[in-house]
């Protein structure tokens, strides 16, 4: 359960101390000044698990923990596109259905009289998917319209592309084991512990040579202490997830692809100039414009990250349910989705968030919703705990906001 | 204080909006080390000016002159490329983002596999602010939203510095500052001057233009009238000016030279 790998050169920590104080006492201020980071998340989390082992004891087992994985897989990988599009301070509605557009292309590909190779079909699908977000980008900011407005409009149109691809089939069942590997396969005890103890050293690694390369330039660091402490806790929660897991059936595949995709997208946001552009914009759209940023194609390629994330999750979901049928990407997935960005502590107004966030904010909804059916909950009350807890999110970041000075925009 | 050479001059440019002479005639120079400020009331056309040195319009007649060479300025890249750099009122910067990050933005440093070098920014945006003298900020990792407005215009001017700019058009940056940031920001301005750059400082403060100008441009109504040597004037004088200066030209008549 390795969370992203945040480093002291990121640019994106908000230090409200002098660089010289206590690491302590920095985050005391911050957390004064409203900056709660990811703390409450973490604190209702603790929360969820204790509310619902009490309740059950089925909660906190092996095999239930493995469940929580597959089952959160779908929401998250969509989510992290929601994270982008919500950092520039858009959003996008279209999400769920363009996900069941992905996975009902992969599924009539792979299926007579197509039936193409599974590699073929599902590039073609996330194409397809990537196709349909450079259309609603080009649509915003060609016709400077909401993004709102458009997406919503894709909301429609995409469940009737579903519907008419379909042509009144009920259901279209997946055969390519590969393809229905993705959700349901389970890596070998070995490996898991390797894959564990590898992420934990490449880690390690990564932090010490940063801590040196900082020294070596002279500029203010962190303690060592603050980094050894850092990686044990990465440590022990990597090895112990893989311990859990592996009392059950192993760590599941698409864990390892959550974690990759996490990682490579918090690269791509906290490392690299695009990922800076989509902040800047989020942050002051004509400040980045005036720094020669080409604000509309970032705008447009981010648009195109959240369909084609929205694709890969299509896909997961469809996997793990071995078919797609007319009712995909339909239901609260396109909710839950943007629930897991905004409550993971991702800002509605643009400009604040993690990609870490889609992650935690899965985690939530899918153990709500994993514990609620453990405690046999009416559908009824599941979504009336979820919408609170969404609630409590936005009214979290709505008052967190208000803490740093008027920078409501 | 000699009479160097100006490093830009602009010889009699005009910018007409429609029916409306926003500019007639103007001449305008500033001065490497020098700072110039540009004053006058509110519609004397100093925005309409700065803007066409900034290149975001272009003036209808007249010539620019920069390092005495002959040139044009259509695009704000035009004017970048020349070394001018224009600290706006608003100051554009992105609140969500820390100093490093707003310094650089647009023109981040790279190193392999397209990953931000942010080591080397943070080395260069300490010091360029220490070039500056400006000990204000405690941490350049911290995020424009947690700073006050000196700070931030420090932080914007900098980040005009950093970019080996010669000419450096601040734009009112006093306007919203209290005693103490006022301070710090005019012993700014004075700094950007003496380490050689040409400055040209917008204010309606007189006080705060008396300070740290080298030589004031009066305009009224689209027109020069007067450029004063700070030291051999005084308030009176340029309020005088600036009210009820005496104009070569009378808008909206036809061309009537008087030489």
């Amino acid at each position: 359960m390795k969370t992203t790998p945040s480093s002291p050169g990121s640019g994106l920590a908000p230090a409200t101390a002098p660089a010289s104080g206590s690491r302590f006492a920095q985050y005391m201020q911050r957390m004064r000044s409203g900056e709660l980071g990811s703390l409450p998340i973490i604190l209702g989390l603790i929360l969820i698990v204790i509310v619902f082992q009490v309740q059950n004891q089925n909660f906190l087992t092996p095999r239930n923990f493995v469940n929580l994985i597959v089952q959160m897989a779908g929401i998250t990988t969509i989510a992290i596109g929601v994270v982008y599009v919500l950092l520039l301070g858009e959003i996008d509605l279209s999400i769920g259905y363009v996900s069941a557009v992905a996975a009902v292309s992969m599924a009539l590909l792979l299926r007579e009289p197509i039936s193409l190779p599974w590699p073929l079909a599902v590039v073609v699908a996330l194409l397809v998917a990537a196709a349909v977000g450079a259309l609603h980008g080009s649509i915003i900011t060609r016709f400077q319209v909401p993004s709102f407005v458009v997406t919503l409009a894709g909301l429609l149109a995409w469940n009737g592309v579903v519907l008419i691809l379909m042509q009144g089939a009920g259901t279209v069942i997946i055969q390519d084991q590969t393809v229905l590997n993705i959700a349901n396969a389970y890596l070998p005890p070995a490996l898991g512990w390797a894959l564990a103890l590898g992420g934990v050293a490449l880690f390690a690694y990564s932090q010490f040579t940063n801590v040196r390369a900082r020294n070596q330039r002279g500029l203010t660091n962190r303690s060592t202490a603050i980094t050894i402490v850092q990686v044990a806790l990465v440590a022990l929660l990597s090895l112990g997830a893989v311990y859990f897991a592996n009392l059950d059936r192993g760590v599941p595949f698409i864990g390892l692809l959550l974690l990759i995709l996490l990682a490579a997208f918090s690269v791509l946001a906290t490392r690299t100039k695009f990922g800076r552009y989509v902040y800047a914009i989020g942050g002051n759209k004509e400040a980045a414009r005036r720094a020669g940023i080409n604000v509309e194609r970032i705008r447009v390629m981010v648009f195109m990250i959240s369909s084609v994330m929205a694709g890969v999750g299509g896909i997961i979901l469809a996997s793990r349910l071995r078919s797609v049928d007319t009712a995909a990407g339909g239901g609260n997935l396109l909710i839950n989705s943007i629930a897991a960005a905004v409550i993971g502590g991702t800002s509605l107004f643009g400009g604040r968030g993690k990609v870490s966030s889609a992650f935690l904010g899965a985690l939530i909804i899918a153990s709500i919703e994993n514990g609620m059916g453990l405690l046999n909950l009416s559908a009824g009350e599941k979504f009336v705990i979820t919408g609170l807890v969404l609630l409590a999110a936005v009214l979290v970041d709505a008052t967190s906001r208000r803490g740093q000075g008027g920078a409501k925009r | 204080m000699g009479e160097a050479t100006p490093l830009l001059e602009l010889r009699g440019v005009s910018k007409r909006f429609g029916a409306v002479e926003a500019l007639t005639k103007v001449d305008f120079t500033a001065r490497l080390g020098e700072v110039m400020a540009l004053v006058g009331d509110n519609g004397a056309g100093k925005s309409t000016l700065i803007k066409g040195i900034a290149g975001i319009h272009t003036y209808n007649e007249g010539q620019i002159f920069f390092d005495a060479k002959p040139v044009t300025i259509n695009s704000p890249r035009d004017s970048a490329a020349l070394g001018i750099e224009v600290v706006y009122q608003d100051l554009a910067l992105a609140d969500n983002l820390d100093v490093v990050a707003n310094m650089f933005l647009g023109h981040e440093r790279t190193q392999a596999m397209g990953m931000l070098d942010e080591d080397s920014m943070e080395r260069t945006c300490i010091e360029t602010l220490q070039s500056l003298s400006v000990t204000t900020l405690r941490s350049v990792r911290q995020e424009i939203s947690g700073l006050s407005g000196g700070q931030r215009q420090a932080v914007a001017v900098a980040k005009a510095v950093m970019r080996n700019s010669r000419l450096v058009i601040l734009d009112e940056p006093t306007a919203a500052l209290g005693v103490a940031q006022t301070r710090q920001v005019l012993d700014l301005v004075r700094r950007l001057a003496d380490k050689g750059l040409a400055v040209v400082l917008i204010s309606h403060n007189l006080h705060d233009i008396f300070e740290v100008a080298d030589r004031i441009t009066v305009l009224r109504l689209g027109q020069n009238v007067h450029e004063f040597m700070a030291q051999q004037t005084n308030p009176q004088e340029v309020v005088h000016a600036i009210t009820a200066g005496k104009m070569l030209h009378v808008p909206g008549m036809a061309e009537v030279e008087i030489q």
